[in-house]
């Protein structure tokens, strides 16, 4: 074609401007993680404003719980994160034994660390998973994810009785000492595990569709991050590594040997990398715990705690490094055997703060994958 | 935070800070400010000692008192990060809880959100579930009820209407 041909292109069709749109995601929708609705303004296909709309799942689960004595509530904090039911009860135990100044024996604390690892192990496994979903390989990855995540809600089943909603921790220890069975079980999915992480990464990490669609995408500054308070692996992918259990050392994170993974950029796939590395470090938590387990003799799971507990007047914060995030309980009491007030520190409802920050200047697609990278559950956001 | 770390920080606010900009409270870590020396008092806190993490925004409603409390819990984050890296992380880590009090009546407090972003969702909430009003918010709306309630659920006095 020569130039004289290409005159005839209407010189308007480029100078024509599109209008701005609203578009409503959710709130129900596959990819919102529960229900939640953003209204999004673009402009061709580019996020110019995202207004995240809450409250679909609002139940005033800090209103409840004033109504419940302290031990009432534990059954309530598995529903908050219905994946990671133990370490809410981890959190919240945790505040209470703060409040009352009660002691927890070492064997529960091996018990408590062993736990918690193995549900960051089925959070992130399931986190990645659904990423995937989301970028639109529907539902093949997060089969993978689910089929070890069932291993490790075997070992939940063992030792709780119930396989989601485990109320298992209490004050001062654990509800129930570990079954016949248990060990050997949980040696066998602590070893196999490292497997199915390489599994996972031959397929995915260096796979050239997640790169492109990740690489660079819903970038969050370390500075910013830091500012809007965002914690857990969305805040270590941003290259800070800030970790609770290095912070506080709770629980036996004292004397654990971990590294904290961090990423360089603080895109989608720095967080899909960080959540990858973090499962390896949890193994090699796991590994030392069952070591620790393993050499503390056989005793008590649990301290002596009034039925009716009244915690003295005063307040407490208690913190944990869930998978999520930082998941915080501040109970404040009035000497009586209900708190007189109960507060999540939620790290979902937190971490979003910075979506729309995230999203804007990328294209729509691009929303439902960065809402998939912060790892969020609506039970949480809204309680 | 570390006994001798409270007692470092306290002695440093007492020199840095104008005297009756706050008190401190009854258990250690624990600071009372008035509400109109909280932007104040939290910028020196985010600038001058590094408490760049606000954890967590949270009301109490103190009915007997006729009173409302907002509650923050402040943090060391890039002090914190230092340990994962192995090294010393030279100052204190927190928690240090910052507490402001203002009248049933009248509950305005200022918005911290100019100092700290993380306030922006969680001020949002207090006003949602407490009614307690951020002056300086850039939007404060309910967050998790629908615009037309008009109650406030965490208040002590409030009680569900039967419809």
């Amino acid at each position: 074609m020569n130039r004289e041909t290409a005159v005839h292109v209407p010189m308007e069709v480029e100078e024509l401007e599109t209008e701005p749109i609203t578009l409503n995601i959710g709130p129900q929708h596959p990819s919102t993680h529960g229900v939640f609705r953003m209204k999004v303004q673009l402009q061709g296909e580019t996020i110019v404003a995202l207004e995240p709309i809450l409250g679909y799942l609002h139940r005033c689960q800090e209103k409840l719980a004033e109504g419940h004595t302290y031990l009432q509530s534990i059954p309530y904090t598995d529903r908050l994160d219905y994946i990671c039911s133990m370490t809410n009860n981890h959190a919240y135990v945790l505040a209470v034994e703060k409040l009352a100044g009660i002691e927890v024996p070492r064997r529960a604390e091996c018990i408590r660390v062993i736990m918690d690892e193995l549900t960051r192990l089925l959070n992130h496994a399931l986190a990645v998973g659904f990423l995937l979903n989301d970028m639109g390989a529907w539902l093949t990855p997060v089969q993978y994810g689910l089929r070890e995540r069932e291993k490790i809600l075997d070992l939940f089943e063992m030792a709780s009785g119930s396989r989601m909603m485990c109320n298992y921790m209490r004050f001062g220890g654990v509800a129930h000492d570990l079954p016949e069975g248990f060990m050997p079980l949980l040696r066998k999915v602590v070893a196999e595990f490292p497997g199915f992480i390489d599994e996972y990464e031959r397929f995915l990490t260096t796979n050239e569709i997640l790169l492109s669609r990740c690489k660079y995408v819903g970038i969050l500054p370390p500075d910013r991050a830091i500012a809007y308070g965002v914690t857990g692996p969305v805040l270590r992918a941003s290259g800070v590594p800030y970790d609770v259990r290095k912070v506080d050392r709770y629980s036996l994170y004292g004397e654990i040997d971990f590294d904290v993974p961090i990423g360089t950029v603080g895109d989608v796939y720095d967080r899909y990398l960080v959540r990858i590395y973090e499962m390896r470090q949890s193994v090699r938590i796991l590994e030392q715990a069952i070591r620790m387990l393993e050499e503390t003799p056989p005793g008590d799971i649990q301290s002596k705690v009034p039925r009716s507990l009244k915690p003295p007047i005063g307040e407490a914060y208690g913190r944990i490094e869930s998978p999520k995030g930082e998941l915080g309980f501040y109970l404040v009491s009035d000497g009586s055997e209900k708190p007189y007030r109960w507060r999540v520190r939620a790290p979902s409802f937190v971490n979003l703060t910075p979506l729309e920050e995230m999203c804007r200047g990328h294209k729509v697609a691009d929303i439902v994958l960065i809402l998939g990278s912060i790892d969020i559950t609506m039970a949480e956001v809204d309680r | 935070m570390t006994d001798a770390e409270w007692i470092a920080l306290r002695d440093r606010m007492a020199r840095a800070l104008p005297a009756g900009a706050f008190e401190e409270g009854p258990a250690d870590g624990v600071i009372h400010v008035q509400p109109r020396s909280l932007l104040y008092v939290g910028r020196y806190l985010l600038e001058t000692e590094g408490f760049d993490y606000l954890s967590n925004v949270t009301g109490v409603d103190w009915l007997a008192e006729g009173e409302f409390e907002v509650v923050y819990h402040l943090y060391a984050m890039r002090r914190g990060a230092r340990i994962a890296r192995g090294e010393d992380p030279g100052g204190p880590l927190g928690p240090l809880v910052l507490k402001v009090r203002v009248p049933r009546e009248r509950p305005v407090v200022p918005s911290v959100t100019s100092l700290w972003p993380s306030a922006l969702w969680q001020e949002r909430e207090v006003y949602d579930l407490m009614g307690i009003r951020f002056e300086g918010h850039p939007d404060l709306r309910r967050i998790y009820l629908w615009d037309e309630y008009e109650d406030h659920p965490l208040r002590k006095d409030y009680a569900p209407k039967e419809d």
